[in-house]
C-alpha cells in the first residue's frame, strides 16, 4: 500500500471535560474510497472534526500528505485542499445555490471564473442544483441539500474529500441517486474519507473500512471481506445497523 | 457577477422566487398612522422627513453593529463612541474649514462636510481596528465579559472624549446652504434632512452593492449564517471579522458626523444616548440582518419623531413598544438570517 493520504496516529479529542476520541489509528490511502462505520456516539463526527481543526487534537497526530496539520487552523486544513460536507450539511440558506458555488469555489471571484467543464460535470451528476440555480439554498428539499452540500465539496478539485451521513434522513430513492453521484467521484480517483452508519449504502461505494467505537478503531479492512463475513459484522457493527437498514 | 447558469432546457423554468417583503409594508403602514394621530398635514411631512433623515442616520451607525453581532455573536456596547468621536472630529474638521462652510457656494460647502465625513471616516476606522484588538479580541465568546468590557471601553472613551475636547456642548453648524427649509405645499422640511436621507440611501445602497454583488459581500452574509462552514471552505472568517468591525467603525463615526450636524451641537454622552435606540433596531430588523436594519432604523426613526411630537416624554418607551409588537409578530426580528 502506498503512503496514505491522512493519516491519524493515536489521536485523543476532548470536548469540554469529556475524552471523546481515545486514541484514534486511521489511514485513508489514496485514490481510495474509505468507509467510517460505526453506531451513533462512537465519535465518527468527531473524528471528521478533529481532521478539520474545528476540535484540536489534545494528543497524537494527524498527517496529511506526510506533513503534520493537527496544529493548523481550519482555514488552513481545507486550503491543503480537504473539503468537507458536514453532517448538518452546512448549506448557507439565506444564499442561493449559484452563491453556493461560488464561495466554495475558492478561486473565483464570480461565477464566471468558475471551470465551465467541471460544472457542467457536476451538474450532470446533480441536474437539479442546475434547476435551482437562483433560488435561495434554504429552499431545496433536504436530498437537494445534500446534493449542494457535496456539490460544493466538488466544484473545484480537492484532495480528499470528508463526508458526513450523506443518506441521513433521506428517502431511498434520493440515497441511490447520492450512490451513484458517489460512484461517479470514484471513477475520477477521488480519494473519500465517508462516514456511515447505513451499512447498504456504505457496501456499495467502499474499498476499505473502518470500524468505530467507543472513541477508538476496532476494527480497519476491506469492504469486501466485512461484506462477505455476516458474523463480523454482527459482531462489529451489531443491532444498531439492523435500524438503518 | 452574474450569474447564467449553463444553458438549462425551457422545461427547467421555474417560477421567480418571491422575495418576503411584508417587512417594508411597515413603513407606508406606520407613516400612515402618523397622519390621523397628528393630525395637520403639514406638520406630519415635517416630522416623517424628519423621521426618514433619524432613520437613515441610524441605519448608518447601526449597520456595522448588526453584522459585528451576526458574524461574531460580538455585543459591543462601546459602539456609541464611535458616534461620538466621529461628532467630534466633525467639529475640529468643519471649524477651520470655516471659509468653506460659511461660503455662499453650495459645492463648497458640500466639498467641507465631504472632507469631514471622509476624514472622521478613516480615523474612526483606525480606532475601531484599534478596539477591536484591544477590547473585543480577548473576550471572544464570553458574553458577559463582553458587556461588561465593551461598556466599559465606551466609558474610557467617552472620557478620553472629555479630555481632548472638554465636558461641554460644542455647536456643530450646518454649512450655509444647508441651512433652513424648503417648502413642499405648506409644509416645511428642512433642507439638510433630505442631504441626510441622500447619503443614507447612498449608503444602502453600496452597502446593498457590496453584500449582493461581491465576494466579500457573499462570505459576510455566509458567515452570518454560519462561520464555521465558512473556515471549512477555507477562509479566515477572523479577517473578515475585522474588516466588518472597521468597516462598522467607520460608518458610525460618518453617523456621528451626521448626527451631530442633525442635532447642531454635540455632546460627549451624545453616541452612549443613542445605544438604546440602534439595540432596539437591530433586534426589530433580526440580529445579523442588513436589510432589516435598515427597515427597523426607518420605522424607529419615524417613530421617534411622531412619538416626541405627540408625546415626548414617552418617546422612547414608544419604540420598545414597536419593538415588542415586532417581536411579538416575528420572534426573531423582521428577517431571520437563518443561523445554523
Ligand atoms: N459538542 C459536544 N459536546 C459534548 N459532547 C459531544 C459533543 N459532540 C459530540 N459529543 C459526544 O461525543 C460522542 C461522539 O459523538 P459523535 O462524534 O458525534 O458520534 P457519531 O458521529 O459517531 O455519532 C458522543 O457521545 C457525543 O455525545
Ligand atoms: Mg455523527
Amino acid at each position: 500500500m502506498s503512503e496514505p493520504l491522512l493519516q491519524l496516529q493515536g489521536v485523543h479529542t476532548h470536548i469540554g471535560a469529556y475524552h471523546i476520541l481515545q486514541g484514534v489509528d486511521l489511514e485513508v490511502p489514496p485514490g481510495e474510497f474509505t468507509i467510517l462505520l460505526g453506531r451513533n456516539g462512537a465519535g465518527k463526527t468527531t473524528t471528521l472534526r478533529t481532521v478539520m481543526g474545528i476540535w484540536s487534537a489534545s494528543e497524537g497526530s494527524i498527517r496529511f500528505e506526510g506533513q503534520e496539520i493537527g496544529n493548523l487552523g481550519t482555514p488552513d486544513i481545507a486550503q491543503r485542499g480537504i473539503a468537507y460536507v458536514p453532517e448538518n450539511m452546512g448549506i448557507f440558506a439565506d444564499l442561493t445555490v449559484h452563491e453556493n458555488f461560488v464561495l466554495a469555489a475558492r478561486g473565483a471571484k464570480r461565477s464566471a471564473d468558475m471551470d465551465p467543464k467541471r460544472l457542467a460535470w457536476v451538474f450532470e451528476l446533480f441536474p437539479a442544483l442546475r434547476k435551482f440555480w437562483q433560488h435561495p439554498a434554504g429552499l431545496l428539499s433536504g436530498g437537494q441539500k445534500q446534493m449542494l452540500a457535496v456539490a460544493r465539496a466538488i466544484v473545484e478539485p480537492r484532495k480528499l474529500l470528508l463526508v458526513d451521513e450523506p443518506s441521513k434522513g433521506l428517502a431511498p430513492s434520493i440515497i441511490q441517486n447520492m450512490v451513484q453521484a458517489f460512484r461517479e467521484l470514484k471513477r475520477t480517483d477521488t480519494t473519500i474519507l465517508l462516514v456511515e452508519q447505513n451499512f447498504n449504502f456504505a457496501r456499495q461505494l467502499g474499498d476499505r473500512v473502518a470500524v468505530m467505537d467507543g472513541g477508538r478503531i476496532v476494527h480497519t479492512g476491506t469492504m469486501a471481506s466485512l461484506a462477505g463475513d455476516e458474523a463480523l459484522q454482527q459482531r462489529l457493527l451489531g443491532l444498531s445497523l439492523a435500524s438503518h437498514q | 457577477m452574474n450569474p447564467s447558469p449553463p444553458a438549462a432546457s425551457p422545461l427547467d423554468e421555474l417560477p421567480r422566487v418571491r422575495r418576503d417583503l411584508l417587512p417594508l409594508a411597515l413603513i407606508p403602514v406606520i407613516a400612515l398612522l402618523g397622519v390621523p394621530l397628528v393630525g395637520s398635514f403639514s406638520t406630519w411631512v415635517t416630522l416623517t422627513f424628519a423621521g426618514l433623515a433619524m432613520g437613515m442616520i441610524i441605519f448608518i451607525i447601526a449597520s456595522g453593529l448588526t453584522l459585528v453581532f451576526g458574524l461574531m455573536d460580538v455585543l459591543n456596547f462601546g459602539h456609541g463612541v464611535f458616534i461620538t468621536l466621529g461628532a467630534f472630529l466633525a467639529t475640529a474638521i468643519l471649524g477651520p474649514l470655516a471659509g468653506w462652510t460659511t461660503s455662499e457656494r453650495i459645492l463648497l460647502n458640500l466639498g467641507a462636510v465631504l472632507v469631514a465625513m471622509v476624514a472622521a471616516m478613516i480615523l474612526v476606522g483606525l480606532v475601531g481596528f484599534l478596539f477591536e484588538r484591544a477590547i473585543i479580541r480577548p473576550v471572544y465568546g464570553q458574553p458577559l465579559k463582553q458587556i461588561m468590557i465593551t461598556m466599559g471601553g465606551m466609558i474610557v472613551g467617552e472620557e478620553l472624549i472629555k479630555v481632548v475636547w472638554g465636558p461641554q456642548a460644542i455647536p456643530l453648524l450646518l454649512p450655509a446652504g444647508f441651512r433652513g427649509s424648503i417648502l413642499m405645499g405648506e409644509a416645511a422640511v428642512e433642507k439638510y434632512r433630505l442631504v441626510a436621507v441622500v447619503i443614507g440611501l447612498i449608503v444602502f445602497a453600496a452597502m446593498f452593492w457590496v453584500l449582493s454583488r461581491t465576494k466579500v459581500g457573499l462570505l459576510i452574509r455566509a458567515g452570518v449564517q454560519d462561520r464555521e462552514m465558512v473556515e471549512c471552505l477555507g477562509y479566515r472568517i477572523k479577517r473578515l471579522f475585522i474588516g466588518v468591525f472597521v468597516a462598522g467603525s467607520a460608518l458610525a463615526g460618518l453617523g456621528g458626523v451626521l448626527w451631530g450636524l442633525f442635532q447642531q451641537s454635540v455632546v460627549p454622552q451624545m453616541g452612549g444616548a443613542i445605544t438604546v435606540l440602534l439595540f432596539i433596531v437591530i433586534i426589530i430588523g433580526g440580529m445579523g440582518s442588513v436589510g432589516g436594519c435598515f427597515i427597523g432604523s426607518l420605522l424607529v426613526g419615524l417613530v421617534a419623531n411622531y412619538a416626541g411630537f405627540l408625546a415626548p416624554k414617552v418617546a422612547l418607551f414608544s419604540n420598545i413598544l414597536l419593538m415588542v409588537i415586532v417581536l411579538l409578530w416575528r420572534p426573531e426580528g423582521l428577517f431571520s438570517v437563518g443561523k445554523q
